[in-house]
């Protein structure tokens, strides 16, 4: 698709905020979660799990726990599928521990009872008998030399020769020559990055209600971001076919990444093939801390050389993630990003995956990219401040644009990142005079966003309303993007379009909603449909008028003759085709089934001011903006809740949310007062510019925006703290102790 | 677990002395329910004590000083003005418990008697010399509010003892408390340090003072050299020095997930400043 | 273990139920009296999301047990509308884009609903601090604020014209 066959202008629904469709059922309590299932004979599960970082599972004695009252099913990891490879085997794995528990938490077995309270009660007394291993949870210990070996033999033949066989995949990527370009520079600044493990924090724990029978057919309700890949995934573990599966997703309680992948929802499939009855499994808010994914924690070092008018000469980075005990740190996701916003004619970029005794990580809005952002914005901030250069301006001059061949490889098409960096210059924050003891920062980030998998059909009612069927899930306020686009293309009003969240098995496979993908792709998917169901009315009225079909055009939701040669007809409504439709051919439905590839990458520019308290270190956020471009806004208010979501959760890494491990590799933090996510008391006012640039892969130009608002704020955050307590501050979070620490050593050394 | 909703404290007690196993009061349940839930304490006797007659009353005194019953949430001491005028310093510490939520549930008493280092109404009354009356098969007794935490989740009640309500002096003329909690946010924390200061002034001059810390050590610490250090000053800036290092002084915290002993020790010192300057302007205004 | 005999009011209905001496109201309201409008997102008195009124009071319906509700008056999130007309809260909500994934929107619009009762003129610390014990991690808590004081303003002037 080119530019020219983007709409950009001349919407009638879409770039309004109209109520979303599932509104009042959300404020009212109507809307079912994950949790809001119940079934007749339902029995309900636990889960045990394992207390220690890293051990052999000697015996699982069950007897006790079997003879307890309510008690209907045990399993452990011999209840499931063998046969399994890949990352099959490691969701496996990760879903019930095998042979090793490898991360406190991990589940060891499960139980269903006939009511929450016995089958809690009744998973105290199994009885497991572990034999402890060493264990490690820091990135770069995993790495040295003598640490103890999460799984021989699990590393890929991208990883070098001579690593420790905890570092199980490695990349390289870049362009130009680094030692060249460094030895051009004016001030080369390397510094070394830390960030902890953060928890995409959503706030409904995973729940799910399976049923599997004898006859082999499955049912399984949960909260997920992606039922399609739940039933992927589940029917595999359960060694049944995927089509005998039929998963229907809740309203989701929030996701951001985390909601992608399964961790009960096996277990309570499992259970229920044993008990021949509905198994209901809910985590507590620790399960969800100490087993479901959090993100990677990272180890970085970046170097950047440039010359006294701002101009980067080279750009290197090194990026040791660790991912928990399996392979799937998103460390070449981490690569990739980190120098995409700079025209860069010398970059390079490696990423090492690491294993720790940690729990899996699973994506989190943007994964990989923030941690980058925060190393290499923290190194660009540095050199302006060396150089005496204004950080917009140094940003602007080494943007990348249209034609830029990015620091991961191919070539960019249209992008906005000069726009979002000129709308912060001239946005009044970034000249608004600060306070003593503030500081202001920025940052960019960058996002590439996803297509994938996308079906969707659109079925015209008899009275001519709309209903559409997408798959996948509302997270944010999708279905009101997805009837206003449908709105547009039909020219019916919004009110007169149903959009509905399918089944499996109401519609083809759809990916996960991640990537920043449903308003893109489904919104991709929904026009389409849209436009295949208007050609189809089109038909309808020619044949009525026995003209030819491509002499017809549709205007404001009525058929009209394309021009004064087709004839003389009078525009024939939607309401008035589809009254007819039984008799002039049949339903008329639409459909688009496709994996749309255009995504068009983002770019955000936010600008933050703190204030640090120099007796405690402790920082406030007192204003912050957020530049982004969304391509196009369909619904603006919830691209502004994304922008504003995102920065957010960006504030709280910065600040406080922190994985912190005991010596012992147990999990300290596992309840909400004490992961510090930000409360209402904490934050300002998030303000937020919409820029767009159409992306030329999307018939409105659209872009995602869920995911790029999470990658600047650590850095632009870090910017203003540095500046605001006079050191520069190189580890998240960014705790009271520790900028406490950082600026007690800056005054002693 | 079994359920008691005890009318009288007699029955309460005698109820806690004849209990097998595990036993716990039942104020605002905002630690026993999460203790029952996270799986850390189930208790095998529950006595709810919220239908004994009087524990939801706060009550002035003949000679001016208080008695808060045993079930007086916080929302109902910070909604009680003449309270909150004599003991603002102990009103506000109580006022930082948790969320709107929990302060609709959340009692003194528990809070003293959960025996966590880091409660925050804790320092504020052992600066208000606050006390506990006592009943249980020793007959009714008086405790001082520092002698009732001996230990992290451990107090000086007695099996078949129970708290039957919070005592506070009258305030004296001149007399002014403040308490300060170190949080990394601004609110759903629990404390890294918390500093209560409770003081009389004369003539702009410090005549009585009493500093209290509170998760800097296994239990609150009344420190009698952090008084000494501003007792006889108007609070001037060396008195603050003196005072500040004498807090640090006294702590003996731990490193855990909330704070370093370092970073404790020096937040010590900022609070206990920063809470007697409020204290103190407090009680020049009581004195005008 | 025996369960206990409860009599309570839920949204002004008269409500009985059996439950054990462990079940908090929470698990009550949802398990046995299916008004799953109350969320569990911690169960330990941290996010909010299962607030309730207890006799007017906000509290965490997952920190009180179901037992604790004889003979008080509980309100749920279920009773916040008068039938099909919603709260004037429930309506800004809507039209602020104040929720994203809605699960901790029940818990917001109840505790909002006893502040607003409690103060009809809150800052916007006010609120901020009055919410600070419901979690929301989509929003940034920005359109929530915009639309409790706008719902605010529209009643103290709803008000004034009644006046
Ligand atoms: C989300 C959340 C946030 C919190 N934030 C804070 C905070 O900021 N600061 C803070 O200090 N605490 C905090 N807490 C802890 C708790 O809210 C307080 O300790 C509260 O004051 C406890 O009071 P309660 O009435 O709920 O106690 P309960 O849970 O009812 O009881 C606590 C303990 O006191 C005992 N007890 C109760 N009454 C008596 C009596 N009459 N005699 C003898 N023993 C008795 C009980 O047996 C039990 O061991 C928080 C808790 C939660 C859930
Ligand atoms: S579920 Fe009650 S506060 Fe979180
Ligand atoms: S809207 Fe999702 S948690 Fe608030």
């Amino acid at each position: 698709m080119s530019l020219d066959d983007v709409k950009t202008s001349g919407f009638k629904y879409v770039g309004t905020s109209p109520d979303r469709p599932d509104g009042v059922d959300k404020v009212t309590g109507r809307a079912k979660f994950g949790a809001d299932a119940y079934a007749a004979g339902m029995l309900h599960g636990a889960i045990v799990r394992s207390p220690h970082a890293h051990a052999r599972i000697i015996s699982i004695d069950t007897t006790k726990a079997a003879a307890a009252e309510g008690v209907k099913a045990i399993v452990t990891r011999a209840d499931f599928h063998t046969d399994l490879s890949g990352e099959n085997w490691n969701i496996m794995e990760n879903v019930m521990a095998g042979d090793t528990a490898l991360y406190d938490g991990h589940a060891v077995a499960a139980i269903a009872a006939t009511s929450v309270l016995a089958a809690r009660d009744a998973a105290k007394l199994v009885e497991v008998t572990y034999e402890i291993l060493p264990h490690v949870t820091d990135v770069d210990e995993a790495m040295a030399q003598g640490a103890p070996i999460i799984r021989a033999g699990a590393a890929d033949n991208s990883v070098p020769d001579g690593l420790h066989p905890n570092v199980v995949r490695y990349h390289e990527s870049g362009h130009g020559d680094v030692d060249a370009g460094f030895a051009e520079a004016d001030l080369v600044i390397e510094d070394h990055f830390r960030t902890e493990a953060t928890h995409q924090g959503y706030i409904e724990p995973h729940a799910c209600l399976g049923t599997l029978g004898g006859d082999g057919k499955g049912e399984m309700w949960c909260t997920t971001q992606g039922h399609w890949n739940v039933q992927k995934i589940c029917s595999a573990l359960l060694g049944m076919e995927t089509s005998q599966l039929r998963v229907t997703a809740s309203e989701i309680g929030g996701g951001f990444g985390g909601k992608t992948t399964v961790f009960i929802e096996p277990v309570a499939l499992a259970l229920s093939r044993i008990a021949n009855r509905p198994v209901k499994i809910v985590m507590s808010r620790s399960e969800v801390f100490r087993a479901s994914g959090p993100t990677s924690s990272t180890s970085m070092d970046v170097k950047i050389g440039m010359k006294k008018d701002g101009t980067i000469t080279a750009a290197k980075g090194v990026f040791r993630l660790q991912g928990g005990a399996f392979p799937s740190a998103p460390m070449e996701f981490t690569a990739m990003c980190a120098f995409a916003p700079y025209n860069l004619s010398n970059v390079k970029q490696i990423g090492y995956d690491v294993m720790a005794n940690r729990p899996k990580q699973a994506a989190y809005r943007a994964p990989g990219s923030p941690m980058a952002a925060f190393a290499v914005e923290s190194v660009i901030d540095e050199l302006c401040k060396e150089l005496g250069l204004d950080p917009i301006d140094t940003r602007l001059k080494n943007a990348s644009h249209e034609g830029t061949k990015a620091s991961y490889g191919p070539t960019f098409q249209r992008i906005g990142l000069v726009e979002t960096l000129e709308a912060a210059k001239a946005h009044p924050h970034y000249s608004a005079p600060l306070k003593p003891g503030q500081g202001r920062g920025i940052s960019c980030g960058f996002w590439f966003n996803f297509g994938g998998e996308t079906s969707v059909s659109l079925a015209l009612s008899m009275d001519g309303s709309a209903q559409i069927v997408v798959g996948t899930p509302d997270i944010g306020g999708s279905r009101a993007s997805m009837a206003l686009m449908a709105a547009e293309e039909l020219g019916i009003p919004y009110e007169n379009i149903r959009c509905t969240i399918a089944d499996t098995a109401s519609l083809g496979y759809n990916e996960v909603s991640h990537g920043s993908r449903v308003t893109y792709a489904s919104g991709l998917a929904t026009i389409k449909a849209a436009r295949d169901a208007v050609k189809k009315l089109c038909g309808r009225a020619a044949a009525k008028w026995g003209i030819d079909p491509e002499a017809v055009d549709w205007v404001d939701g009525c058929a009209v003759p394309s021009g004064p040669n087709a004839g003389d007809f009078d525009p024939m409504p939607i309401a008035e085709i589809c009254k007819r439709m039984g008799s002039t051919g049949g339903p008329i439905v639409g459909h688009f089934e496709a994996s749309p590839e255009g995504a068009g990458v983002s770019f955000a520019t936010h600008i933050v001011d703190a204030e640090v308290d120099p007796e405690t270190g402790k920082t406030s956020i007192v204003r912050y903006t957020v530049v982004q471009d969304a391509g196009k806004a369909i619904h603006p208010a919830y691209v502004e809740g994304q922008y504003q979501g995102g920065a957010a959760q960006g504030i709280g890494w910065a600040l406080n949310e922190e994985y912190i491990y005991g010596k012992d590799g147990r999990l300290q933090n596992d309840v909400f007062l004490d992961y510090r996510i930000p409360v209402a008391s904490d934050l300002p006012m998030i303000d937020t510019v919409i820029v767009e640039v159409p992306n030329p892969g999307h018939p409105y130009g659209v872009r995602g925006v869920g995911e790029t608002s999470i990658v600047p704020p650590m850095a632009a955050i870090a910017n203003a703290v540095s500046q605001a307590a006079g050191v520069r501050m190189t580890e998240l979070p960014m705790s009271p102790p520790r900028v406490l620490k950082a600026m007690d050593d800056a005054k002693g050394g | 677990m079994h359920y008691h909703t005890p009318a009288s404290f007699d029955e309460a007690a005698a109820l806690a002395a004849s209990a097998t196993g595990i036993t716990r009061f039942l104020a605002g349940g905002t630690d026993v329910l999460v203790q029952l839930r996270a799986d850390i304490v189930t208790p095998d006797t529950l006595i709810d004590i919220k239908h004994i007659a009087g524990v939801h009353d706060i009550i002035q005194m003949p000679n001016g000083g208080w008695q808060i019953g045993i079930a007086v949430t916080g929302a109902e001491m910070t909604e009680h003005p003449a309270l909150a005028a004599a003991w603002p310093g102990v009103v506000e510490a109580m006022d930082l418990v948790g969320s709107t939520q929990i302060q609709g549930r959340a009692t003194l008493t528990g809070n003293l008697c959960n025996g966590s280092p880091a409660a925050d109404s804790v320092p504020a009354m052992v600066a208000a010399d606050a006390s506990v009356s006592v009943c249980g098969p020793k007959g009714a007794h008086k405790v001082a509010v520092l002698d009732i935490p001996t230990a992290p989740g451990r107090t000086s009640l007695a099996k078949g003892e129970m708290v039957t309500a919070i005592n506070l002096p009258a305030r004296e003329p001149g007399g002014g408390d403040a308490y300060l909690r170190f949080i990394p946010r601004t609110e759903m924390d629990i404390a890294v340090v918390g500093c209560g200061v409770n003081l009389r002034v004369d003539g702009g001059k410090i005549t009585h003072a009493r500093v209290s810390l509170g998760a800097v050590a296994p239990t609150v610490l009344l420190v009698g050299e952090a008084a000494d250090a501003i007792i006889g000053s108007t609070l001037d800036d060396a008195a603050l020095d003196r005072l500040a290092a004498a807090a640090s002084a006294a702590c003996n915290p731990i490193d855990d997930k909330r704070g370093t002993i370092e970073f404790r020790i020096h937040v010590a010192g900022v609070l206990a400043r920063r809470t007697a300057k409020i204290a103190y302007d407090r009680a020049i205004a009581a004195g005008e | 273990m025996s369960k206990i005999h409860v009599t309570t009011s839920v949204n002004g209905d008269a409500v009985e139920f059996l439950c054990d001496p462990r079940e908090t109201l929470l698990d009550v309201l949802r398990d046995r009296l299916h008004l799953t409008g109350a969320k569990e997102g911690c169960g330990t008195g941290d996010c909010g999301a299962c607030s309730v009124t207890l006799d007017g009071r906000l509290v965490c319906s997952c920190l009180v047990l179901g037992a604790e509700a004889e003979g008080h008056e509980i309100g749920t999130i279920e009773g916040i509308a008068n039938g099909e007309e919603l709260h004037p809260l429930q309506q800004k909500f809507i039209e602020h884009a104040a929720l994203q994934c809605g699960i901790c929107t029940p818990g917001i619009l109840v505790a909002t609903k006893a502040l607003l009762e409690k103060n009809p003129d809150p800052t916007e610390t006010e609120v901020r601090y009055w919410l600070a014990g419901n979690l929301c991690r989509c929003t940034g808590y920005d359109k929530i604020i915009r639309a409790v004081m706008d719902t605010a303003a529209d009643l103290r002037s709803d008000m004034k014209e009644a006046t």
